[in-house]
Parts: C-alpha cells; structure tokens; sequence
C-alpha cells in the first residue's frame, strides 16, 4: 500500500506494541510535516482549534508535559493542566471518575501519565475522547519511543539494518518498551544492556538480544541509549551500589573510546550526570539528547493531529 | 419443611459408599434414612430422572467479608449464592475487617450463618491475632467455639519461627487443620499478576511462582518435623503441585485445594488489563494448568474450592496496579469444574464428587460428604446435561466481578437440600 492510501483510523494511541510497521512510519511522515510549524514566526497552525485537550498527569513530568502542552497550543487548542496534588484525586476520586467528570465539561482529547500500566488502555474503554498514552508505569511511553526513532531516522536516514543498544534499568523502564517495538518494526537490531537483576521476566520472548557487558556491545552499535535508573519504581536495590552500577554500565570519556565514531548518544532524560552517562558524554558531540526533545514537540503535533483526525472520521 | 422426603428415580454418586448407580434417596427428620430401589411413601417426591444425586458439596474457601465490608458479601448473600452453587457447606476465610481472630469472632460467623438459613457455615480462625503473623491468636477458644481451622488467608505467615509454632500448638487441639497462603511477601513484591512475559509486555510488577513455591517448601520441611496436619490453599503452579507430590509419597500428612481459575485461566486473559482476571496467587501459564490437571487425575490435589472472593464493581473499576484481588465465583464454581476436568475427561463423576464432597469433609473434619444411612440429609440435585449461560446480574452474590459472565457451561444445580430442607430449587423460590 503507498503511502497516499494509508488512513489512519485509530483515535487513542494507547502503545507501539500493537502498531503496524506502517503506522509508525505514517506518524513519523506526519512529524516531519509539523517540523517546520516550529520555525515560521508565528508557531501556530489552526488544526485542533475548538479542541479541548487536557493533560492528566498522575506523575511528575518535565518535558514530556510541556512538551505535549505546546504541541497542543501549537495546533491551537484549549489546554486543561491537570495535577494529582491540587485535584479530587488527593480526595479520594478514582482515576475514572475524574476523567468523566473531566469529559463532561467537553473534552476532546486525554493525554494520560499514570504510575500504573495500562491506565490508558482502561481510560480508553471507558470514555468517548481519544486517549493518548504518555507514560504508564512501565508498560509504554510511546510518543517518547516515537520521537527516538524519528530522531535516529532523521540523522540516519533509516533505522534499517541499525545496531542500537539500550542500556541500563530495562526493567522499569517504558521507554525501552516502546522503543523495542518501534526500532524493531522499522528493522533495528536492538541489543539491551543492562544487569540481570535490571532485565524483566522472560525478555529473551522479545524480538531483542540481551547482554550483561556493556563494553562486548559499545564497538558494535551504531545508537546508544541510556535509560535513567528509575529508583522510584524498585523495591530492594538490584545492584549493590551506583558506584559499581556506573563502573559496569555508565557510559563514560573513556568507554566512549571504543565506540564507532558516528555514534548517537541518546537519552530519554532527565539524566543522572555521572551515573548513567557522563556529563562530557551527555554534552559531546554524539550526544542528540536536546534534538531529542526539539523533535519530540514535532511528534506529539503529529500525534494530537491523528486521533483528533481518526475520532473525526468516527463521529 | 417436608418430614419425609424421596428423590426418586436420580442417579446416585456416593463415593463413601461405593454408590453409583440409578437408585432412591430417602430423607427422613433431617436424615439419610435410606439408599435403594425402596420406594416409600413421602411427603415430598423430588423425580430426578436423569439427575444426578450427590451428597452435598463442600466449599472449603469461601470469603463472604462479614464483618467489615458487608456491601461486598454478608454471610446471608454468601450463603445463598452458596446454595445456587449446589454448595451445603461452606468455610469463610477470616480475612474480614476486624480479622476472625477470636472466639467472638468465631460464634458470630456461625450465627449469622444460622440466621441465614441456607448452607451449613463454618469458619477458620486467623492463625495469628489481626493476621499480622506475628503473635498466635487463641486457637483453643476458637476450635471450643467451632472453628475448622485456621489460617491467615489473604497473605501466608512469612515468619517460618511463627508458623513452626502455630503447628506444634495446634496439635493440642483435635482435628484441626492449619492452612496457608503460601506467598513469600518479599519475592511477591508488589505484583499484579504472573511473573513473565505478559507482565513484561504489560508493565505490571509479577509475582514470581517462586513467591508460593519457597513458602511452601519451607512449610513443607515444618510438617516434616512437626508432623501436623497442613494445608495448601489455592495451588497455583507445576512446581507447588510437585512438592506436594513429593510430600505425600513421604507420607507427610499435607493436603492441598485449587480453586477454578487455576485450572481454566491463564495469564494471558490479563493483556486487556480487566480487573475481574486479577488474582492472587496470580494466574499462571498453560503449563501450570496441565501440571495441575495431571495432579488432581493423579489424586494429589484433595479439594476443589471456588476462593470466592467478591468486590464491588467500583473497586474493581480501577487501573489494574489499584484494583483488589479475586473473582466471585460460587454460583458458577460446579459448572466451571465440569467444564475443566469432567469434559475433557481428565476425571470421572465419582473422582469430582470425592474432590468437591468426600475429602473436604476430611480436611475439616466433619461428618459430611456422605449418603450414608443416618447421615444429616445434605444433597446436592444437578441435571449434568443442562447448558446454562452465566448471567452474573442473576448472582444472588452481592458483587458481580466475574470473568465468566456469558460463559456457556453444563451442570445446573436444579435443588440443594440441606439437612433435609430444601435450601434452592430452579424450580421455585425458596
């Protein structure tokens, strides 16, 4: 099927797991439109006018919220900021009756960060505006794998063919998830890296390889990404110290040395300097870590712009 | 309530008795007065040409959440979806809100269960006050009060001291039982569901099998040294079902149960992240089911339960990591049975009727399980070829949090008769 004839009909992205090879590629074709959206000087484009979109972020979040925020502003819709602190949630209201409370003033769109996977898959059987995954526990964050491997394909062309390690806590980490099925779809080799104690249950199931050294894989890849130790989501500690954790698995000046030299570094952010990646690596020129950022305001657009598009079709 | 009653014409499954076979049951005062060709005079005659006849069924797990959360379940609700199951007996787990943990406790239970009026209840006492597996609740009060045993259901003792002693002091009291959860607090962690590759790709912390096998060992090497009488709730995986082999051909005195989703639900009913698939034990993998399967055709497994386990809606109606535990199942557990091991043929009728009847009564040391002559009239009336769709909004359960609903399964319950008195009938209100 060419491009022209594909239609996107899904108004909630809920994961990547369950997109085709073909509706990534649309996403990111549609991203790379909404690029230059950024650039003129007025940023603005008309496409989700009268639209309501609201944030519901049951986690803290930086970029992922702002970034979605403006991606929204940007294709001039009404934004509502929602927060766990100052809501009914405090009060006791469930994670249902606050997104029909909220549907009830006329939303359009719920984008949704919540601690527990598949809260937006719940969210979406039980309510009529789209559903936009932004992080649940450690299931999916798919915009963020979206915006990775717009990233990786921008500067690469293609992501056919490509080695790519992922490195660090695979476990607790929805970013790994999402970017395993997107980078593997689009035709990646992709390699985790990271300590036994960090690899989830039966990870060999996943179309990825796994290895515990991460000095065996740096020569190999052609992107590395570096995940965040997510400290907040662990239990018992799975390694006995960051000292050791970054001797094995930090991405330093020095283990840099041995990697190929047009390699991407990569990180979903925010980054423990000195403990996963060092800040002379983080700030280096292989480093794509704030394009990153710039191209994940391109594909949120884009995002926002096709469920809105798909419910349309629908009503 | 009819003085004499005959069930005619029904085809009797006593497995006590060696009885199967089509003949007449007569109930007198209450009583087994007779099973034979006989064919009295009687007040009441019940025709079950067709119909099996079956000494009452025996749910050993049962939690009806009387006292504390009585808009789930209260022991009336419970017990008349008890009845509806075919169920004369029932035994309510002691994780209510305050903890069954006292004689007190105990009595009311059985009072309300009196008040009811539908299915025999009995009760196990918490093995430790407040189930926090720390201090031994009065165990001696409790068994005086009619407890049937006890355990700290809804979470195992983690403390192996603790449990060591909640063995050696309960064999000063006769025929107990003391039955556990077997889950390993700190390797089950915070888990939602199995540990494995659907947990993975859902983003939900698992419980790894190894959560109820390492306890289990451990209180297995307890009985071993102890040598009182044990029980394994709700086997979940191979491996559980292997120790408890190897603990039986050593002659220990261990029994064990599983409840219906062991045996008919994977993990893989979690990947749309519905609640009413959410368990604990978890459900497991395919080749749990088939282990399992294998063990209660081998005669390991001794009890089938239902772990009916009701929630309201609204609790349930939360994101999977929020919503409790458990799946109602009374109404259904019989029909769920059938459709698990009698279909498929893993077992006969008499082999059910022995796991869901005879060796129950065993575990909690009743006189139960039986048609035989002077026994307390507990009956049990099904027509096995009778296809039924489950409606969940006909339970007579308070709470509806059932994964079945609209599943197609045989084996109707047409009347439980308890102590002679008929208790449910398809046929009327009763």
């Amino acid at each position: 099927m060419s491009k022209k004839e594909f239609i996107w009909n899904r108004k909630h992205l809920i994961g990547l797991r369950e997109l085709s090879r073909e509706e990534i590629e649309y996403i990111l074709d549609t991203a790379q439109g909404f690029e230059q959206v950024s650039t003129r000087s007025i940023k603005k484009a008309p496409t989700l006018r009268g639209k309501v979109v609201v944030n519901l972020f049951f986690e803290d979040s930086t970029r992922t919220r702002n970034s979605f925020t403006l991606a929204a502003n940007r294709l001039s819709a009404d934004v509502i900021e929602f927060t766990q602190k100052s809501s009914s949630v405090s009060k006791g209201e469930t994670l249902l009756d606050t997104a029909r409370n909220l549907e009830a003033m006329g939303i359009d769109i719920v984008v949704i960060r919540h601690s527990a996977g598949g809260a937006p898959k719940f969210l979406s059987r039980n309510i009529n505006a789209c559903v936009v995954n932004a992080g649940d526990g450690y299931c999916e964050h798919p915009t963020q794998g979206l915006l990775d491997t717009f990233t990786i394909r921008k500067i690469k062309g293609s992501l056919e063919g490509l080695k790519i390690a992922i490195v660090g806590d695979i476990a607790h980490s929805r970013v790994a998830r999402s970017d395993i099925y997107a980078m593997t779809k689009l035709g990646a080799e992709v390699t985790l890296v990271g300590p036994p104690t960090l690899m989830p249950a039966k990870v060999s199931q996943l179309p990825v390889q796994v290895s515990y050294s991460l000095d065996a894989v740096i020569g190999q890849v052609d992107v590395i990404n570096m995940l965040r130790i997510q400290f907040e989501r662990m239990g018992t500690n799975p390694f006995p110290s960051i000292k050791e954790y970054s001797h094995y698995f930090g991405l330093t000046v020095e283990r840099m040395k041995k990697a190929k030299k047009d390699i991407l570094v990569m990180h979903p952010g925010p980054i423990n300097r000195g403990v996963e990646i060092e800040s002379e690596v983080a700030d280096g020129t292989n480093s794509v870590i704030l394009q990153q950022v710039t191209n994940g305001l391109a594909v949120r657009m884009a995002v926002l712009f096709l469920v809105n598009q798909a419910a349309m079709a629908k009503e | 309530m009819a003085k004499n009653i005959l069930i005619k014409n029904g085809f009797v499954i006593d497995p006590a008795n060696k009885i199967n076979q089509k003949a007449n049951v007569y109930v007198v005062d209450g009583k087994i007065a007779e099973v034979s060709k006989f064919e009295p005079k009687a007040d009441l005659i019940i025709d079950a040409a067709g119909k099996y006849v079956l000494p009452g069924l025996i749910d050993i797990h049962v939690h009806f959440r009387e006292p504390g959360d009585e808009e789930e379940e209260t022991i009336a609700s419970g017990s008349a979806a008890a009845v509806a199951g075919g169920f004369t007996s029932v035994v309510c787990m002691p994780n209510t809100d305050p903890a069954i943990d006292d004689a007190t406790s105990v009595e009311y239970i059985h009072r309300m269960g009196r008040q009811a009026r539908r299915t025999h209840v009995y009760v196990m006492g918490a093995i430790t006050k407040g189930r926090a597996g720390e201090q031994l609740s009065e165990m001696g009060f409790m068994t005086q009060a009619g407890a049937v045993g006890f355990t700290d259901d809804g979470s195992g003792v983690q403390n192996a001291a603790v449990m060591l002693r909640a063995l050696k002091y309960s064999s000063m009291f006769k025929n107990i039982v003391i039955s556990q959860h077997c889950q390993d607090n700190l390797l089950a962690g915070a888990g939602a569901m199995n540990a494995g590759f659907n947990s993975t790709v859902l983003g939900l912390p698992g419980i790894d099998p190894l959560a109820e096998e390492m306890m289990l060992w451990r209180d297995i090497q307890l009985v071993r040294k102890t040598n009182m009488r044990y029980h394994v709730q709700h086997v979940s995986t191979a491996k559980s079902a292997e120790l408890i082999r190897q603990a039986k051909n050593d002659c220990l005195p261990i029994t064990c149960e599983v409840a219906p989703h062991h045996l008919l639900l994977t993990d893989d009913a979690c990947c749309d992240y519905d609640t009413n698939y959410k368990v604990n034990p978890p459900l497991r993998t395919a080749k749990d089911i088939e282990a399992i399967k294998q063990a209660i055709k081998d005669g390991v497994i001794d009890a089938l339960a239902s772990d009916h386990a009701p929630h309201l809606k609204s609790e349930k109606e939360l994101e999977f990591l929020a919503a409790p535990f458990g799946i109602a199942s009374l109404e259904c557990a019989l029909g769920l049975y059938i459709k698990a091991l009698i279909e498929p043929k893993i077992i006969d009728w008499p082999q059910l009727v022995s796991i869901m009847a005879v060796n129950p009564a065993k575990i909690i040391s009743v006189d139960k399980g039986t048609l035989g002559k002077g026994k307390q009239a507990d009956i049990t009336i099904i027509d096995p070829d009778f296809e039924y769709t489950v409606d969940v909004n006909k339970f007579r359960s308070k709470s509806k949090n059932c994964p079945y609903d609209g599943w197609k399964l045989k084996g109707k319950v047409e009347y439980t008769i308890v102590g002679g008195e008929i208790r449910y009938s398809t046929f009327a209100t009763v």
